[in-house]
């Protein structure tokens, strides 16, 4: 039971932020000093230092200097402080206030279970200290303090003091931020740090001390209904291994051994069978923060960036979404260019569709009618995805919410997602594109009827690309030779192709233009046959959006597809005219003389 | 949820990641406690299978204990191991137990550069055979090009300045300055062509979170790291002419996490006992720039 209690001692993430200049390293450095905090010794030693190299002591050189001296045992430094107060643990993260460090203090922040901002008395509310209170607010970082530094400067002044906390607290609360302090203090005097000083008797507490050791870690993950965002599925068969299991860390809720669980977005059901650990059993239940596997009862098809979820409380499913997104890379995010949007385990294309306002993080300033944002624009926008995603409304779940881009294989944004929009980006080019479209004097179906058939685009799919690309061949070959009109669209032609341009892996542009390609067969009154390996239910969706009017069959080799998916399942090494049965049926061919 | 689940969490997340993020991924297992504990997530992590190969580098100055305790592990949790060695520095007695070389200079050649072309594959390798029970010469040996390492940001000041996911570019550069962001639990894993990345699963752990960590899960480690009887252990292990044993009577886990938190080490760094991070002013600047774990 003790030790139970020792191991549950926190450790508090808390970030420092704020305008350059304004403070911050002295107050850490003084209030580390004066706590106690600090190794034995370390104090005289910059002060020594400071001596002999005829520089006026200051406390930001104890932080500085412990950047580049860590020999003792706790480590200072520009991204992480590790030390104790009163026996309460902290990792502090002294993010650097310049402009040009905004990414490394969102890395920060975006952790942080409660940040303090530094604001300069004498010179007030900046640029930074705006953006920082803005970024803090679209991180989630519910606890603030403010510390308004320097008093000594403007003599102590209450008026100013009050004049900078009314400021500051009206733009605070614009961004839904209550600070649970301001504190007056001064950093090079230590005024207010460890203890209430005599200089500001106006002032009733608490000390910048008290204010971290008031700071809680209090998580609301457990408060919202269960999420596991599927991280991998597992399926190691050596040494005798055959356990399939779904990995991953609880976004939130809780999920016990028997619940009954449902897939997002492909709506799979199955349940719990157990709950995997290094060595079994595994526990009845995981709760939020936990990374840990399941198995289920049932082998339905679950791949990583699905989440997982229970029927009774469903996430949003959709294509298209109005976001908050905020932009930190030099280049400038903009419509119709392809980036990846990772949202919870998903990664997707996706495209800015709309910008709706475009905010400057410094003034709050909005812009409207702007056609791209720019570095550390905020921005409400639409999003489309090329597929459908999985998430929750930040405003019901924000950790389920958030989301960032990936432009030049870097984090280049991130954002939270306020409300899903009705249409995708597909569906409004495809309803575009048809009502656009000019057609020829000769419908397909009128093409189609001179050789006996119905225009039809016939897709397999399955795992083995050599397998399918047989099928494929032979059964273009078989209808071509009964005077049937067909045609066989290798996959290869088109990656060496029409494709050129694109990386090979770049599945989602490849089915885009797989799509319009059909459609345009299509138009020609052919019966074509074309192969994508591995598909799954979204892209087969996506390619029978994209390639409408187009009707697709689908023959299913030995694919993961749900059963209903398929128009027909192929057996292994089956005779191919296995098919004719089919294709008459379903009338693309009209006469039985096969 | 405690720290210590919490940290756990944590790193097994970031083992996942990685192993869904590289083609080409390894571990770095240099027999200590904070690699051990690493292995100790992946294998809680995946399971009890360790998916990637975990490699050594063998100074052949290792204390003959560590290397005992590695294969027998390796056999017992059926690990892929790799191990790698400067065999010609080894040969032409290029070292400083050889009086050759400084400290500092031994590390580089029988580490850094030994690990860089275990890595790259150019070196020939060992890996471990579980039928034949032996190390034999690696055929066809590819390049890795995701790492995951073992570091803490508590150690010295260049590793607390570290991402989760470091990049390093194909000279093997770390841009200190303009590191990618990292956003709540979203980590950096799409990197251009020819980019080398390490990735760091318990960077946010502390000494005394290592041997806390050890104690609950029971995790079994090398015997140096207690007292047998002389009156002294090893805080910090390396190879044998370097690493010396500080006066400890730590004789289990639970007597060391004590004399960390709130005994005779409490607020003394880690590696005391390392001669070549007193070489190098303590920072061990001038060996990680040149690609030093």
């Amino acid at each position: 039971m003790k030790k139970d209690m020792k191991n549950n001692k926190q450790r508090l993430s808390i970030v420092m932020v704020g305008h350059v200049d304004h403070g911050k390293s002295t107050i850490l450095g003084r209030l580390l000093s004066e706590a106690g905090a600090l190794p034995k010794g370390k104090l005289e030693q910059i002060k020594e230092y400071c001596r002999t190299n005829a520089r006026e002591f200051e406390y930001a050189y104890l932080l500085d200097a412990l950047k580049e001296e860590q020999a003792q045992g706790i480590t200072i430094d520009s991204a992480r402080i590790f030390f104790k107060l009163e026996d309460k643990e902290f990792i502090c993260i002294d993010a650097p206030g310049h402009v040009e460090f905004i990414k490394n203090m969102v890395t920060g922040a975006s952790r942080a279970d409660a940040a303090f901002i530094v604001i300069d008395a004498k010179e007030g509310i900046k640029e930074n200290s705006r953006r920082h209170g803005y970024l803090l607010s679209f991180l989630g970082v519910k606890q603030v303090v403010v510390l308004i530094n320097k008093m000594d400067i403007i003599d102590y002044s209450e008026e100013q003091y009050r004049n900078i906390a009314e400021n500051f607290d009206s733009f605070l609360s614009g961004l839904g931020i209550k600070p649970l302090e301001y504190i007056p203090v001064s950093g090079r005097n230590g005024d207010n740090l460890v203890s209430l000083s005599d200089m500001t008797p106006w002032y009733s507490g608490p000390s910048v001390k008290e204010a971290f050791l008031a700071f809680s870690n209090y998580s609301t993950r457990l408060e919202y209904p269960f999420r596991l965002p599927v991280q991998d599925v597992y399926k190691f068969t050596r040494l005798g291994d055959n356990r399939r299991i779904i990995a991953g860390t609880v976004e939130t809720g809780t999920l016990k051994k028997g619940d009954h669980v449902k897939v997002f977005p492909s709506g799979a059901e199955s349940t719990v069978a157990n709950i995997e650990t290094l060595y079994p059993p595994g526990p009845d239940e995981v709760s939020a923060g936990i990374a840990t596997g399941i198995t289920l009862t049932d082998s339905i098809y679950v791949k990583r960036g699905e989440l997982l979820a229970k029927e009774e409380d469903p996430p949003s499913v959709a294509y298209s979404f109005r976001v908050s997104l905020f932009w930190l890379a030099p280049q400038p995010l903009i419509k119709e260019k392809k980036y990846i949007l990772r949202l919870n385990a998903s990664r997707e294309a996706v495209y800015l569709t709309d910008i709706i306002s475009v905010v400057d993080s410094s003034e709050l300033s909005t812009e409207s009618n702007r056609d791209y944002i720019g570095q550390y624009d905020i921005s409400e926008c639409i999003l489309s995805t090329v597929k459908p995603v999985a998430f929750d409304l930040y405003s019901s779940n924000p950790y389920t919410g958030r989301f960032v881009i990936i432009d030049q294989y870097e984090i280049s944004g991130g954002g939270v997602i306020l409300e899903t929009i009705g249409s995708s980006h597909i569906d409004k080019h495809v309803d575009m594109r048809e009502s656009a479209w000019r057609k020829n004097q000769i419908s397909p179906i009128c093409r189609g009827q001179r050789f006996s058939q119905k225009p039809q685009v016939i897709l397999f799919t399955g795992k083995n690309l050599e397998e399918l690309d047989r099928y494929a061949k032979e059964l273009g070959k078989r209808l071509f030779n009964k005077g049937w009109n067909s045609y066989y669209l290798a996959m290869d032609n088109l990656l060496r192709g029409i494709d050129y341009d694109i990386l090979s892996s770049d599945r989602e542009e490849h089915l885009l233009r797989l799509g319009e390609l059909l459609r345009l067969l299509y138009d020609t009154g052919l019966v074509v046959l074309t192969v994508i390996v591995d598909a799954d239910i979204y892209e087969i969706e996506l390619l029978k959006k994209i390639s409408q009017p187009a009707k697709l069959m689908i023959i299913d080799t030995d694919s993961n597809l749900p059963a209903n998916m398929s128009d027909f399942k192929l057996e292994r090494n089956a005779d191919i005219s296995v098919l004719d049965g089919l294709l008459r049926k379903k009338s693309i061919i009209e006469e039985y003389n096969i | 949820m405690d720290r210590l689940q919490k940290l756990e969490s944590n790193g097994i997340y970031i083992l996942r990641e990685a192993y869904k993020s590289f083609g080409s991924l390894c571990m770095l297992w240099s027999i200590g406690k904070d690699s051990t504990v690493l292995l100790h997530l992946a294998r809680k992590a995946f399971f009890g299978h360790v998916p990637f190969p975990l490699v050594h580098i063998d100074t052949s100055f290792k204390i003959p204990e560590m290397i005992s305790y590695r294969d027998k592990m390796v056999k017992e949790w059926h690990l892929d191991m790799i191990v790698g060695q400067n065999k010609e520095a080894i040969r032409e007695k290029e070292t400083y137990p050889d009086g050759k070389l400084n400290r500092i200079q031994c590390c580089m050649k029988l580490k850094s550069e030994a690990l860089r072309h275990t890595i790259s594959g150019d070196w020939p390798r060992l890996r471990f055979d579980h039928k034949q029970s032996k190390y034999i010469e690696e055929k066809d040996a590819k390049p890795f090009s995701g790492v995951i390492v073992g570091v803490r940001a508590d150690e010295e000041g260049t590793r607390s300045k570290e991402r989760v996911f470091s990049p390093r570019n194909t000279e093997g550069n770390w841009n200190i300055v303009g590191q990618p962001p990292e956003l709540w639990n979203y980590y950096n894993t799409d990197f251009a062509p020819g980019t080398h990345v390490r990735i760091h699963p318990i960077l946010e752990w502390t000494e005394l979170d290592i041997w806390e960590y050890i104690e609950r899960e029971k995790i079994p480690v090398v015997s140096l790291y207690f007292d047998n009887g002389c009156g002294k252990r090893y805080r910090s292990l390396g190879c044998a002419p370097c690493t010396s044993p500080i006066i400890s009577s730590a004789k289990n886990v639970s007597e060391i996490v004590k004399e960390l938190s709130s005994g005779s080490l409490k607020g003394i760094a880690e590696r005391t006992g390392r001669e070549q991070d007193k070489e190098d002013g303590g920072t061990l600047e001038t060996l990680r720039k040149d690609g030093y774990m």
